[in-house]
């Protein structure tokens, strides 16, 4: 019954969605405030009712209730209840499920948050919101109903796949696919902002903060997806440039040089255009990316064809929504004013250099990414496009973009001097050159372009102290006046900061790891020892165990340093009992300097294991390097000035119209 | 340094398109030299593929094939069910390594047989390597029911 009312809550949503796309847009259009203000109560209704279904789904997995196909498929009774949970959105149909879930979410908040827009943009951008939003609910009703029934009712589900039965993993898509959709807000102001024939200050102060909530939201998802891949898989890999890892990377890159292009649009009045266009890419590049993994195009071309439901609805809306944008952006952006050009030296000019950077490394993973699919297409031709091709693209792109980070905000807006820029950064520059000869000094061995690297990461972290020390005048004014006005910057800056500091650690934490790993195979037996990276490892027993839903060897290895025992690493060989599917856990302890990490493979005679350490030096980097990214989202997302401070348009739009 | 209207327009087209100049050439150059192409064993046998080009050798584990040389060092045969390869790597393999599934392998020939590096196996029950799933299609051998499962 539950479940029934779910299916029906979903209809009525599409319903609703529907009514949301068409009756404000048109009273948007012939001023029709009755009309217009229907669209705020619809995207609360529309949010509710999609709510309702997912909890009816979710009820459906906790319950262990078999006879909903999806359930059966994807659960098991015997499974921790968390996994129960995460269960729902650990599949097609309730992934789907909880894509317009927060697609809906986002929709009601700039319904609840956007008091002070004008409805005209407001009913606008909720309308195509909706349009979105029905477009994805009639593919779940029509493709990928999460609620269809079975009958006989089977006695137990086939379980989860063991590898998604992980805390990172579970928490990977919401925050993912939280990204991803919480781009569509953007792409709907942007396509509203084209409809009404107008964007000024205002709509990028609006935009902005929408923009930094999914930006935060796609870094963590990121993160995580990036974290798992490391301790799972069972060698340390942190990025593989895999087709489905490129797929959440493209429109990240991309949002990144939204936020920072609706800086310039928002300060200076310019970019308008480049603005609005990235924001529609930005949103394309999550829809392509949802086609990428959702379609099957990336198992195999030809699954493609053999399930070409799904697939072509998706790539419909892909072209849809893509293509519709894109026409009304050559139709109407023209008629955008611009705000003249500027001074090719400046705050405004370095933040296009930024964009610049940004969106020709997008374009290269893109290339990456898409090419084996249409060489194969095209010519039958298999390859596959791995790290080198990134490294030879993508690396020297991002490089001189990582060069300047720290330089752009000490660049003054309208017209700036680059070398006493440069200048007052000398200190970040002096800690970044003791980082470079240090590291240098420490590790003779690894790649020469190394050092470099940590001496980018420090410029990066020194870069952004230097620049907040700068802006609080810590090097003047004494310790108390500079607290004082740290206090009192706008958060915005100190969210900028943190996200500057956030990408230098990830630097150190990729460059360290991917340089100076060391790594160590070899054949242990019970009571023998090797010494790794200044430890001595003694392997002390392996004994069975039996989880909850899984039967494992666990091995215990003592880890000595110094002649003191630091830990017992506990890796593990698992078999699931539901689907008999084997994985394995490795033991990770973290150090100061980075992680040791081991990981068990076969059995090798009669007690023997073939085991695999590593030494990844300063890896957690990477991970704390992204947290600090959120954080300073986070932060900067507090500033009043998206709460209270957006200038009214009408006296933005007059003073811009006397202006001209 | 006041630049004329025209002047810091130029400027800024100037900087974008130099800048994707080099994004396209750096793609050309990467593209030609970096990709890696995918063979089945039969491909191999065709083909004259110099000893230390690297390639993926996709197919099945031959059954009875693997074997422990000592160590972390394993030797298997990879097949088609027309041709096949022996393959050497030393390393752990991965958790779903098995004889009779689908299984790629990155490395180069040496001497005859395929030294690989990287070891890949399907991810879960019901997916297998697209590759090696599409090129036991073409052999006519495939009877997986896990089509399009993922």
């Amino acid at each position: 019954m539950i479940v029934e009312t779910g299916h029906f809550a979903l209809l009525l949503a599409f319903a609703v969605a529907l009514y949301q796309a068409i009756v404000p847009l048109v009273g948007a259009q012939r001023g029709d405030e009755r009309l217009t203000a229907v669209a705020v109560p619809a995207a609360l209704t529309q949010l509710g009712l999609i709510a309702l279904a997912f909890a009816a789904l979710t009820y459906a997995y906790v319950t262990s209730d078999f006879s909903v196909e999806n359930v059966w498929a994807n659960s098991h009774s015997a499974k921790p209840l968390l996994y129960k949970v995460t269960g729902v959105w650990g599949n097609h149909e309730g992934s789907m499920l909880l894509w317009v879930f927060i697609l809906a979410l986002f929709g009601a908040c700039v319904a609840v948050f956007g008091g002070n827009l004008p409805p005209g943009l407001k009913a606008r951008t909720l309308s195509v919101q909706a349009m979105i939003g029905s477009a994805f609910l009639l593919f779940i009703l029509l493709t990928s109903n999460p609620f269809a029934r079975l009958d006989p009712v089977p006695v137990d589900g086939q379980g989860l796949n063991p590898i998604l039965q992980d805390p990172a993993l579970a928490f990977h898509p919401p925050f993912l696919y939280a990204g991803y959709v919480g781009l569509s807000v953007a792409f709907s102001f942007a396509v509203a902002a084209l409809i009404e024939g107008r964007v000024d200050a205002a709509w990028a102060r609006w935009v902005r903060p929408w923009t930094v909530a999914a930006w935060m939201c796609l870094t963590l998802g990121i993160a995580m997806g990036s974290w798992w891949a490391y301790y799972e898989l069972g060698w340390g890999g942190f990025w593989l440039w895999d087709p489905v890892e490129n797929a959440s990377f493209m429109p990240w890159l991309v949002a990144t040089a939204l936020l920072h292009s609706a800086i310039v649009v928002e300060k200076r009045n310019a970019l308008k255009v480049w603005t609005v266009l990235l924001a529609i890419l930005a949103f394309s590049l999550s829809l392509l990316g949802t086609f990428l993994v959702r379609s099957g195009v990336l198992t195999s071309v030809h699954a493609f064809a053999v399930d070409p439901e799904r697939g072509v609805f998706i790539l419909a809306i892909l072209c849809v929504f893509i293509g519709g944008a894109l026409a009304l952006f050559a139709w109407r952006a023209p008629m955008l004013k611009g705000g003249g050009l500027f001074q090719p030296v400046s705050r405004e000019g370095a933040l296009v250099v930024n964009n610049l950077l940004l969106a020709a490394c997008a374009a290269t993973v893109f290339v990456g990414t898409l090419y084996p699919l249409a060489l194969e297409v095209v010519t039958g031709d298999k390859i596959s496009v791995g790290a080198p091709y990134f490294n030879l693209t993508f690396g020297p792109l991002i490089l001189p973009l990582l060069l300047l980070v720290p330089i752009g905000p000490m660049m003054s807006w309208k017209r700036a001097r680059a070398w006493p820029a440069v200048q007052r950064l000398w200190g970040a520059g002096v800690v970044a050159l003791v980082a470079g000869v240090v590291a240098f000094a420490i590790a003779r061995d690894g790649p020469v372009l190394a050092p470099f690297g940590m001496a980018l990461g420090l410029w990066l972290i020194a870069g952004a102290l230097n620049e907040l020390a700068l802006r609080t005048g810590l090097f003047g004014k004494g310790v108390r006046t500079a607290l004082r006005r740290l206090f009192g910057l706008p958060r915005a800056a100190i969210g900028m900061t943190l996200a500057h500091m956030g990408l230098g650690f990830a630097v150190l934490g990729i460059v360290a790891t991917t340089a100076w790993r060391q790594e160590l195979v070899t054949v242990m037996t019970p009571g023998e020892s090797v010494d790794f990276a200044g430890t001595a490892i003694t392997f002390v027993s392996e004994t069975p165990r039996t989880g909850a839903n899984y039967r494992d060897d666990v091995g215990r290895f003592r880890v000595v340093a110094d002649n003191r025992e630091v830990t017992v690493l506990t890796p593990s060989k698992r078999v699931y009992l539901p689907s008999r599917q084997p994985t394995s856990e490795v033991g990770i302890y973290p150090f100061w300097s980075g992680d040791l990490y081991l990981a068990m493979g076969d059995r090798e005679g009669d007690a023997g294991r073939v085991v695999r350490i590593y030494f990844h030096p300063l890896v957690p980097f990477i991970w704390i390097g992204a947290a600090i990214m959120f954080a300073g989202g986070a932060i900067s997302l507090t500033d009043r000035r998206y709460r209270v401070g957006a200038p009214r348009r009408a006296r933005a739009a007059a003073a811009e119209g006397a202006g001209a | 340094m006041a630049l004329s209207r025209k002047q810091k327009r130029g400027a800024v087209i100037g900087a974008g398109v130099a800048l994707l100049g080099v994004a396209v050439g750096l793609v050309l150059y990467a593209l030609s030299d970096t990709i890696v192409f995918f063979y089945t064993p039969s491909e191999v046998a065709e083909k004259e593929i110099a000893p230390g080009q690297r390639f993926r050798l996709g197919g099945l584990v031959e059954a009875g094939s693997l074997e422990r040389l000592g160590g972390e060092r394993v030797r298997f045969a990879v097949t088609d069910t027309d041709k096949t390869l022996t393959v050497v790597y030393s390393g752990i393999l991965p958790d779903l390594f098995r004889e009779g599934q689908g299984v790629v392998a990155e490395g180069a020939l040496d001497g005859g047989v395929f030294t690989a590096d990287t070891v890949l196996a399907k991810h879960d029950e019901n997916y297998m390597p697209r590759e090696v799933a599409d090129a036991l299609k073409e052999k006519g051998v495939w009877q997986h029911a896990g089509e399009g499962a993922q």
